[in-house]
């Protein structure tokens, strides 16, 4: 490199600049959150822990939660369920339409979700269905599987297909196949997978605004709150949701870096491989 | 492609193929439907006409367009400008703090757009984090630097960044790094270097890149909104008035038609000209 010694310093004080600028809100959301003024005004003259004490404390806080966190949940499990087939189909099996399918896969993730929101709106009001939480999860769906057949893809790219055939050979069927090798195989790709799907799905508030009904989620409730005027309880919850999502990374990359470091003591390829042998209990079906 | 791949590859794609089609394409279906039914009515069993459309001239909702499209344009050659250095950085220069990095800005998309774009008014609003220090600071205060155009788009660009930043990473990394010191040694300037082996080589990353942080803030909303304070309309925010204010379907659905019909012919533009094997399948080789 030309720039020497000199020149890559820039590069990183700027690629610090962009990540400070990244956060710089949430600083802001988060100095807002511990004002003890009912109306926020800058530089902050007294802190409090007030307003989190009666986020905690607040029924209606509890029931927007609730039902965030049981859209999220379905929504984890059916995008992983129909991210593994995808992923198979995406980046697995060599067939006709395979390239389209990648396609029409990616689609749904370019579009605008507030008018995505409200096609689907018209669709369940064509088809008689009340919204509910029950049709945001559908909503979600249409975004958030996409996202998990991508992600369970990249794991399915360094599948050996040869680990397959090896099971079938030893006489197993299609079904012992998928479950002995293919499911053990994708599975750090699935849990990524699901702990996508579970955030994206916590923080969205276009899909949900117009196809929860009465039913109203977290970040539906904030944005409603920051367009009505200014509320204290808006930048307590939205750290306490920041807080939250921050909380399942860390415990997902401590969890995943331990996972990693324990099977590095027990073997040392790190990649899979028909050398490695055909995992675990397939010896029992053989 | 055996006939097995070929009937796993369909079994497989079921399920998706199954749910895009209940609550993608038929929803689509459903809109394309209401654009042609006549004003004011709230089923399908009309006789259709193109009333919608006409109204979308007469009215003038195509300015909202233009809003949207200008916008979605200035932001997106900003992003290219800004992003670009730190790609270059991340492919040529950072080692293990590329990773660092690439971690930073994903985390940011796990947080709602809805809490990020609020910061941003905490901190640009008169007696914001930025005002408010300013005035303690010398004594003398300024208005606040919400509600108007640039303001939307520099929400544009501040919630666009990742979109822009990853796609230009991987055009970045087609580039061979001898090819620019063949150029670099046979006496290309640095600028010369940059326009002419660079770009042109990492021209599928800029385009992908452009194309989706084009097409994802011409449908972008919450910016002109929480920002801008509806300085000017856009035209995801006619959409959401005519479905919900104007209780005007038909309106509602043709201008979600045009919209969708520039954002998906660019999406799908964009999509042939990624090769999806080689992206994904690099991550892991």
């Amino acid at each position: 490199m030309r720039g020497g010694r000199y020149g890559n310093t820039g590069y990183y004080v700027y690629a610090i600049g962009i990540i400070m600028f990244l956060y710089l809100p949430l600083v802001a959301v988060g100095f807002a959150s511990i004002s003890k003024a009912r109306y926020l005004s800058f530089p902050i003259k007294r802190y409090a822990t007030q307003w989190y004490g009666e986020a905690l404390g607040s029924s209606t806080v509890i029931d927007l939660v609730q039902t965030s966190l049981l859209i999220a949940l379905i929504v984890t499990v059916l995008s992983v369920i129909l991210g593994f087939f995808g992923a198979l189909a995406f980046a697995r099996y060599q067939w006709r339409y395979r390239s389209l399918f990648q396609k029409l896969i990616l689609l749904p993730i370019f579009f605008p979700q507030s008018v995505l929101g409200l096609a689907l709106l018209m669709w369940f009001n064509a088809i008689g269905v009340m919204p509910s939480w029950q049709t945001a999860v559908i909503a979600h769906l249409v975004w958030i599987a996409p996202i998990a057949t991508l992600v369970i893809s990249i794991r399915a790219y360094s599948f050996d297909p040869a680990l397959e055939d090896a099971a079938r050979d030893l006489g197993c069927s299609y079904w012992q196949t998928l479950r002995e090798v293919t499911l053990p195989l994708l599975m750090p790709g699935m849990v990524s997978a699901g702990l996508f799907a579970f955030l994206l799905s916590w923080g969205n508030f276009p899909l949900s605004l117009f196809t929860t009904g009465a039913d109203s989620t977290l970040p539906e409730w904030l944005y409603a709150k920051m367009v009505s005027g200014y509320s204290p309880l808006v930048p307590t919850l939205g750290i306490l949701s920041v807080a939250g999502s921050a909380l399942l990374i860390a415990v997902a990359l401590l969890v995943s870096s331990v996972v990693s470091l324990l099977s590095h003591r027990r073997s040392h390829v790190p990649r899979v491989s028909a050398a490695d042998g055909v995992p675990g209990d397939l010896a029992v079906h053989q | 492609m055996s006939v097995r791949e070929q009937k796993l590859g369909w079994l497989n794609a079921l399920p998706m193929l199954v749910m895009l089609g209940l609550s993608f394409v038929a929803p689509l279906l459903v809109i394309a439907l209401y654009s042609i039914m006549p004003e004011q009515v709230f089923e399908l069993s009309h006789v259709p006409d193109f009333a919608a459309y006409v109204e979308i001239i007469r009215q003038g909702y195509w300015r909202s367009f233009l809003w949207s499209i200008g916008m979605a344009l200035v932001s997106t050659v900003i992003l290219f400008v800004i992003c670009w250095p730190l790609a270059f950085a991340m492919v040529r220069i950072f080692r293990g703090f590329t990773l660092a990095v690439t971690v930073a800005v994903v985390v940011t998309l796990f947080v709602s757009e809805n809490i990020r774009l609020f910061g941003w008014a905490l901190t640009l609003m008169k007696g914001g984090m930025i005002e408010g220090m300013w005035r303690a600071w010398t004594g003398t205060g300024f208005d606040g630097l919400l509600y108007n155009v640039p303001v939307i788009v520099f929400g544009l660009v501040y919630v666009y960044l990742p979109f822009m930043l990853f796609p230009l990473v991987q055009g970045i990394a087609m580039v061979p790094d001898d090819a620019r010191h063949a150029a670099a040694d046979l006496g290309a300037s640095r600028w010369q270097v940059f326009a002419e082996i660079e770009l042109p080589l990492a021209a599928p990353g800029i385009l992908v890149g452009s194309l989706l942080s084009f097409v994802l803030a011409t449908g972008a909303v919450a910016e002109s909104k929480l920002l801008g304070g509806q300085a000017v309309i856009v035209i995801a925010d006619d959409v959401e008035s005519a479905f919900t204010y104007g209780q005007n379907w038909p309106l509602g659905s043709a201008l979600s038609m045009v919209l969708i019909l520039v954002i998906a012919s660019l999406a799908i533009y964009a999509l042939s000209k990624m090769d999806l094997d080689r992206i994904l399948g690099r991550a892991v080789n």
